[in-house]
């Protein structure tokens, strides 16, 4: 047992440890330091007692005040959402092109859009709705199904070929597959691609064109227009064919593409969004993605 | 071998001056003199500042705050009489900021702690304490007394109303700190009808518990183990800085005055002029005996000075003891009776001068020309760029446009860098293509818009090319910004 040691030069006693002639000197703690501790303790006790504090298994000490995190939460979104109603509800009483040009609901609708547009539709059409083959880009000028407010707004309430009675296109169907069905043979297909080739300035045996050519007007000409301009430029509703004259190609613009597409036909859909969200949310969908960059 | 009884080992008693030493309280006297004089005006004029500020008026037309000093958080914008700045003007306070510095290194190197001794706010504020400690407790004798004396109902009362009182200014400085922050008539009617916001009350509790605790029980403890400048005073003051002196020479050695001595035979005793009276020690509001030399704690307040000339006043023998002097000088009268001349012209006073006037100088300047108008570009980053049906390439910007005029203003965009590159804006369903668009922004507030740049399909060399953006208000002030373009790799 270490004995006591008074420290001569501080008069201090020591703790009786000693390191290689070294002894700790055995100081007492502030007494300001020491009374912050005890508050701290005293403070423990009366929080355990009127805050949740203790887990027991499978439920914890409730606390005397009854304060929950969780319903605090609740009732912070409740409040979010009641200080929102204002603008939902303007939202929701304007056609899109109203909210459009009012600019406080417009600011309201572009920022709800792009979260609703992250959660709900960056997963086919990219954040920022770049796209990709095969998903539309939804800030281009290219629109198979209208690029007005109007027609953007209808597409997302009902999509394309969905399973849902105001929908556009017929669910399941899409472009003929030209070549699976027989109507077309390899020849043809060869002599149609090199004719749509040369339509976009690329590079086709001139042979092939011309009698591509005919092969076009006899087949593709009822939905993709006489000038290969697409449907929505032609005025031809609920068929979305793409304009054949461009340099956006949903699948792919190169000859083998071109190929495959005619072969096999082409059903690209889109659900129905009206069941899982509501009409404000889907009016600011709207408006951000016709803000996008690509509406019309 | 033969065992001796060994002798004690003889512990050698050192001087028991520990490096570390027991807080001992400070109970400055009270003093009379010039030196106590400018320190009243000094503190008059400091709070008188401090407390007036805040309700000075100035008319920045309407819409605008109308108080001389505000420092606008909430608005993020910081009013000093006829300057505006915005949070990206904030490089103006780093200016300030220098310069205060600067002035604080030429004051020091002219008069030593001139600073921390009158206008220190850690010190006005104490020397404010001291003055109710020793209206309500007395003079340091009584204060002492007080303190050694057993608790009474008598000492509680003084201890009661001297924290009361302390409590109150300490009010009364946090509360007027926060007027600096918000409208303080506003403010003070709402204190007033007991609805001030709880930021303000919140605010005011800390700065009135820090005024309090700072002022009230700190106080040299501040300036000696929390505040920097202390440590590296000593590198801004030289020989010809004029700093508190002990005259060595003529006070030592020291010894009480006898009536049956003469002065002649006190000097011819080996005595000199100090009687070791103490009185620059009470006085000193730091606890430090100058005639040690000067010292790290040393504020510079001359309080010492007073007290000494007063003494030496009245035991009939030249003031100045201690007194305001250079090295250079004390060293002269020492040897041959006569000071020299201040020399205020010195290598570093001329350099810290001259760069207080570079700085203030740059300052100055970029006041005049602070612009009214800055411009921020974030390029769309998905998608990097958008391909369009006619083989032409889209590139989306965010645009902001900081208005920093109290008009309404219309500009005119247009991109530098890409030849037949058309620009059309997002919203309003107003998206036509042209060369130019026409952007408003209303008065103190940032207009967003989102700016699209179309460049025809052969136009674009590379993959990522610079593109300025420029503009330009309808009365000729011009932003640039420099940012890119991107396109795909092919083109």
């Amino acid at each position: 047992m270490a004995q006591k040691i008074k420290d001569e030069l501080s008069g201090v006693e020591t703790t009786g440890h000693e390191w290689d002639g070294l002894r700790e000197l055995n100081n007492p703690l502030p007494k300001w330091w020491l009374y912050i501790f005890y508050v701290c303790i005293a403070w423990s006790l009366v929080y355990y007692v009127l805050y949740p504090a203790w887990p027991l298994g499978s439920t914890y000490t409730k606390g005397l005040l009854g304060y929950s995190q969780r319903e605090d939460v609740v009732q912070k979104i409740a409040e979010a959402k009641a200080g929102q109603k204002k603008y939902l509800d303007a939202i929701a009483g304007k056609s899109v092109d109203e909210i459009q040009k009012d600019k406080d609901l417009l600011a309201f609708a572009m920022a709800g859009g792009r979260s609703y547009f992250n959660e709900n539709c960056a997963a086919c059409h990219g954040a920022g709705g770049q796209g990709g083959k095969g998903f539309p880009t939804l800030a281009d000028d290219v629109w198979l199904w209208g690029g007005s407010t109007a027609d953007i707004y209808q597409t997302i309430q009902h999509g394309i070929r969905a399973d849902d009675g105001a929908t556009r296109g017929t669910p399941g169907t899409g472009m003929t597959a030209f070549g699976k069905d027989g109507i077309l043979n390899r020849e043809q297909i060869d002599q149609v691609t090199d004719y749509i080739l040369s339509l976009n300035k690329k590079q086709a045996d001139p042979a092939k064109v011309a009698k591509g050519k005919t092969v076009f007007e006899e087949n593709c000409v009822a939905c993709h227009g006489d000038q290969a301009q697409g449907s929505v430029a032609a005025g031809l509703d609920g068929i979305g064919a793409p304009p054949l004259v461009q340099s956006n190609w949903l699948y792919g613009g190169d000859k083998a593409n071109l190929v495959e597409t005619i072969t096999n036909g082409r059903a690209g859909m889109m659900p129905a969004w009206a069941k899982r969200l509501d009409d404000a949310t889907i009016k600011s969908l709207a408006v951000y993605v016709h803000n996008l960059g690509g509406g019309k | 071998m033969t065992t001796t009884a060994e002798a004690p080992t003889k512990v050698e008693k050192r001087p028991s001056r520990s490096l570390y030493q027991k807080h001992s309280k400070v109970y400055p006297k009270a003093v009379h003199g010039t030196f106590r004089r400018i320190k009243w005006i000094a503190l008059a004029i400091m709070l008188g500042i401090y407390y007036i500020l805040p309700w000075i008026r100035w008319d920045r037309g309407p819409n605008a705050p109308d108080q001389a000093v505000l420092l606008d958080l909430a608005n993020r914008r910081f009013y000093l009489f006829f300057v505006e700045l915005w949070p990206q003007q904030i490089y103006f306070l780093t200016g300030a900021l220098i310069l205060a510095a600067l002035g604080l290194f030429l004051a020091t190197s002219l008069a030593g702690r001139v600073w921390c001794g009158f206008a220190c706010p850690q010190t006005v504020w104490t020397d404010l304490y001291v003055w109710v400690e020793r209206l309500v407790e007395g003079d340091r004798s009584q204060r002492i007394r007080l303190d050694q004396g057993k608790w009474t109902p008598a000492k509680l009362g003084r201890k009661l109303l001297k924290n009361a009182i302390w409590l109150l200014i300490a009010l009364a400085t946090g509360g007027a700190w926060i007027f600096y922050f918000t409208d303080a008539p506003t403010l003070l009617g709402q204190m007033l009808r007991f609805e001030a916001p709880m930021t303000a009350i919140g605010f005011i509790g800390l700065f009135t518990a820090t005024t309090y605790l700072l002022a009230g029980f700190a106080r040299e403890q501040v300036c000696t183990y929390m505040c920097p400048w202390p440590r590296f005073q000593s590198a801004m003051i030289d020989e010809d800085s004029l700093i508190v002196t002990y005259e060595e020479w003529r006070g030592e050695g020291r010894g009480p005055v006898r009536k049956s001595q003469s002065w002649e035979e006190r000097q011819a005793a080996g005595l000199g002029d100090c009687i070791d009276c103490y009185n620059c020690v009470q006085v000193c509001p730091m606890g430090i005996d100058i005639r040690d030399g000067l010292q790290m704690q040393c504020i510079g307040c001359g309080l010492c000075v007073d007290a000494c000339d007063d003494i030496m006043t009245k035991i009939g023998r030249p003031t100045g003891l201690v007194r305001f002097d250079t090295q250079t000088s004390q060293v002269s009268v020492a040897a041959t009776g006569k000071p020299t001349p201040f020399r205020l012209i010195r290598p570093r006073t001329v350099i810290y001068s001259l760069l207080m006037l570079v700085i203030g100088g740059a300052i100055t300047v970029g006041l005049i020309l602070k612009p009214g108008l800055d411009i921020s570009v974030l390029r769309d980053r998905a998608p990097l760029y958008v391909a369009l049906s006619d083989g032409s390439v889209r590139n989306a910007y965010t645009f902001k446009i900081a208005n920093m005029t109290r008009d309404p203003r219309a500009y005119t965009l247009t991109v530098d860098g890409l030849p037949g590159a058309t620009i059309a804006l997002a919203g309003d369903g107003q998206e036509a293509q042209a060369s130019s668009q026409r952007l408003t922004a209303d008065p103190d507030m940032v207009a967003t818009y989102r700016v699209f740049v179309t460049a025809p399909g052969g136009s674009l060399k590379a993959p990522s090319q610079p593109l300025r953006m420029v503009l330009r208000s309808a009365d000729g002030e011009t932003a640039q910004y420099e940012t890119v373009f991107m396109a795909p790799e092919s083109r």
